[in-house]
């Protein structure tokens, strides 16, 4: 097989393989899948701009909450049906993306982290300021009545899982795709050397405003669908913690792999599903595993995978 | 021995006990996690009626969760000791939701899908009822919650999420305004968080305090994370006669004390909600200012001259002294305005479950209809706050309020409000959502 037939065989495959474990799994792990799919696309996003460009941002939850709020406010005040809702989510993510890249960019290093961080932090607290329309910390429910695209009702479960799986599989392919043109190669070159792009006549900061925008709108569209799919929009999905989730799925999953993000999320959602089972002390179990994995396969599972066996991975 | 082999014995040890430490972890979680893989069976009737318990044991909520957690204990001991329900002893199965919308919904997930429990029960903080609400609903998994948010009766959730064991924020914030305006001036000062539940209180008191013929003369919005709140006091008009405060978070002792270094001596009538004073020492050093100042409790923190036998059964039952704290530690106060509500709850699942004859998962619509037909509910053992009337139609209860005067250091009941005080229109009526 080809390099290419390989590298596109395993990523269909593993599409193939969700779509069969729909008709397969038990009903709670079956939920589980689908939340982990929109996750993972999450994660998806956040990795190309972490994973393949290098910049460590620190305020990915105000692209998921802009994609959220954006589908749910059309719809409790704009009475939006969900398919414009969806488009308009996502648009607001990519405009929040566009605008924040303008200004984060000038920065670089720890800085970039800090105002990522800062204007996320801005974004939640515009949220509970405009709690008359957003219902502040609480949050609203779209309701199932609300939630019936082309007819399709997302609030049945096998409905839910197979439109997780469609923006998992778009988000995935969309990013093996990017990775493996000039444009995906540029930003891994940047990601190694910022400057030897530069001398060699590439516009770095067009490139990496470029990735944001698409990091930022893939994970908007993970906001969205995550909303419609759950019923619930709420400005916890703003907050400080739901933007180092992502960095967390990329770090254990493999920063720089296309199959990471979704083997970290797979991971991480499980251990704490797991242990939360266990003890209240679940976040120093997934604290401990991250160290267990730094220490011993400091480039993620897939990461690893690739560095031992399968150099071949994208 | 060479020092080429000893550098090798070395290596072998120390990767083999990597290796083993490593083989140990996943073997010892692949092993806590077998039960959970298992496929859900229907349960037969001499199984026990499993309650998932969405406790905030994380999280901001947790000083509740604590609490909540202890009197649902004593709640089940108490049933499972009269023969449980319908001759099956209750089994509570909990589950931490981090006080986080997010993972309450995959939570109750976890107790209709992977626990098979019969109901959900025991949710505190809105977000995390309004986060998790959906899926109980899609997953047909009656959830009881506990949380005073008037989100039930405002007609936002379903038919499967019910509040039967704790007035909701509205009822109680309207049943506070005529004893305000007839004992303590019509013209008030609200201070509350510029947040949800900050936002209802604004709402929903000043249509209450008009409709006695005050009014508000200015609200104070305090933005979240606010740590110093000296520069808001200014903008308290002279002429106030009450001043409304709602606070919560730890912020709340740097707040009284702010407050009683702006006013002084000559301060308005103060009047707050005990929600930010919960598991909080009232006698604590920087509290002295509430003296004299008035509390809303959903339940009298403090065992008052003429307690009630069921209050006192109740407080001993789950542990509490006459001050409101664990009788094992006098410094834990217990969260006692309201923690009934759990308790409370608890029989009114019992007294559904028995009323609906129920058996399974299959009578969870009898259970529901069961618990949306029971209207009055005298004080009782059951229901040590007082008698209630639950509201089929809008899913949730009315009871009585209580008014509290700080006297050294103590709450000393001054008032309490009938059912009717409390009451409101509905806004929704559930039962014409199908099943």
């Amino acid at each position: 097989m080809s390099g290419a037939g390989r590298i596109w065989g395993l990523h269909l495959g593993l599409i193939a393989v969700l779509f069969a474990l729909q008709f397969l799994l038990p009903a709670y792990h079956h939920g589980n899948l689908a939340r982990i799919m929109v996750l993972a696309s999450y994660a998806v996003g956040y990795n190309i701009l972490f994973g393949y460009t290098g910049l460590l941002s620190l305020g990915h939850a105000l692209f998921f909450a802009a994609g959220m709020y954006g589908m749910g406010l059309g719809i409790q005040h704009g009475g939006l049906s969900p398919a414009p809702a969806l488009v308009l989510g996502i648009g607001a993510g990519a405009v929040v993306s566009l605008a924040l890249g303008l200004l984060a960019l000038r920065t670089s290093g720890v800085a970039f982290m800090i105002v990522t961080l800062m204007f996320a932090q801005a974004g939640y607290l515009t949220i509970l300021y405009f709690g008359e329309y957003t219902r502040g910390d609480e949050g609203f429910v779209i309701q199932s009545a609300q939630r019936v695209l082309w007819g399709i009702d997302l609030s049945e479960p096998s409905n839910r899982y197979f439109a997780a799986l469609v923006l998992f599989a778009a988000c995935l392919l969309l990013s093996l795709w990017l990775i493996r043109r000039p444009f995906g190669r540029t930003l891994i070159a940047i990601r190694e050397n910022e400057e030897r792009v530069r001398m060699l006549g590439y516009d770095t900061q067009a490139h990496k405003l470029g990735a944001m925008v698409i990091s930022g709108t893939i994970s908007a569209a993970a906001g969205a669908f995550y909303g419609l799919l759950f019923g619930y929009a709420g400005a916890s999905f703003g907050a400080v913690p739901h933007s180092i989730l992502p960095l967390l799925y990329v770090l254990l999953g493999g920063a720089g792999t296309i199959l990471g993000p979704f083997m970290g999320a797979l991971f991480m959602f499980y251990l704490i599903d797991l242990s939360s089972g266990v003890t209240t002390a679940h976040m120093l179990i997934a604290g401990v595993a991250l160290v267990l994995l730094t220490l011993f396969a400091p480039q993620g599972i897939m990461g690893e995978l690739r560095r031992r066996a399968f150099g071949w991975l994208p | 021995m060479s020092d080429k082999s000893n550098s090798k014995m070395k290596s072998q040890v120390s990767s083999t006990t990597r290796r083993g430490a490593l083989k140990t972890l996943a073997l010892g979680a692949g092993a806590a996690s077998l039960p959970m893989w298992a496929r859900y069976a229907q349960a037969s009737t001499s199984e026990p009626i499993k309650i998932g318990f969405q406790v905030h044991r994380t999280g901001i909520g947790a000083a509740y969760g604590r609490w909540y957690g202890r009197t649902t204990e004593a709640a089940v001991k108490l049933i499972n000791e009269g023969g449980g329900i319908n001759g099956r002893m209750v089994e509570i199965v909990a589950e931490d939701d981090g006080t986080d919308p997010k993972r309450g919904a995959e939570v109750v997930e976890k107790f209709a899908n992977q626990h098979g429990c019969d109901v959900g029960f025991g949710t505190l903080f809105s977000h995390v009822v309004i986060g998790s609400s959906p899926r109980a609903g899609e997953l047909k998994l009656p959830y009881f919650v506990v949380s005073e948010g008037h989100h039930v009766a405002s007609g936002m959730l379903n038919r499967y999420t019910l509040q039967p064991g704790i007035t909701d924020v509205k009822s109680q914030v309207q049943a506070m305004a005529p004893f305000v305006a007839e004992n303590l001036g019509k013209k008030v000062t609200m201070i509350f968080p510029d947040f949800a539940f900050g936002h209802d209180h604004r709402d929903f008191f000043t249509a209450a305090i008009e409709a006695q013929g005050g009014e508000v003369l200015e609200h104070i919005a305090i933005p979240p994370a606010e740590t110093s709140f000296t520069k808001y006091f200014p903008k308290i008009p002279r002429e106030t006669e009450v001043l409304y405060h709602v606070m919560v978070g730890p912020a709340v002792l740097t707040f009284v004390k702010e407050l009683g270094e702006f006013f002084g001596p000559s301060r308005p009538e103060i009047f707050g909600f005990i929600d930010s004073l919960e598991a909080v020492d009232i006698a604590s050093p920087g509290l002295e200012y509430l003296e004299g100042t008035y509390f809303w409790e959903g339940n009298p923190r403090n065992a008052q001259e003429d307690q009630s036998a069921h209050d006192k059964f109740y407080r001993e039952a789950v542990g509490v002294d006459a001050r409101g704290a664990s009788v094992n530690d006098p410094s834990d106060v217990s969260t006692y305005a309201h923690m009934f509500g759990c308790w409370e709850t608890m029989h009114v699942i019992k007294a559904g479950m028995e009323a609906a004859n129920y058996q399974g998962i299959g009578d969870r619509a009898a259970l529901i209809e069961a618990v949306e037909a029971m209207g009055e509910m005298p004080e009782s053992q059951a229901h040590p706050q007082g008698a209630k009337l639950f509201n089929g139609k809008t899913h949730q209860v009315f009871g009585h309020q209580y008014i509290s005067k700080v006297e050294d250091g103590a709450l000393k009941v001054v008032h309490k409000t009938s059912i009717e005080d409390g009451m409101y229109p509905d806004e929704v009526d559930y039962t014409t959502q199908g099943f």
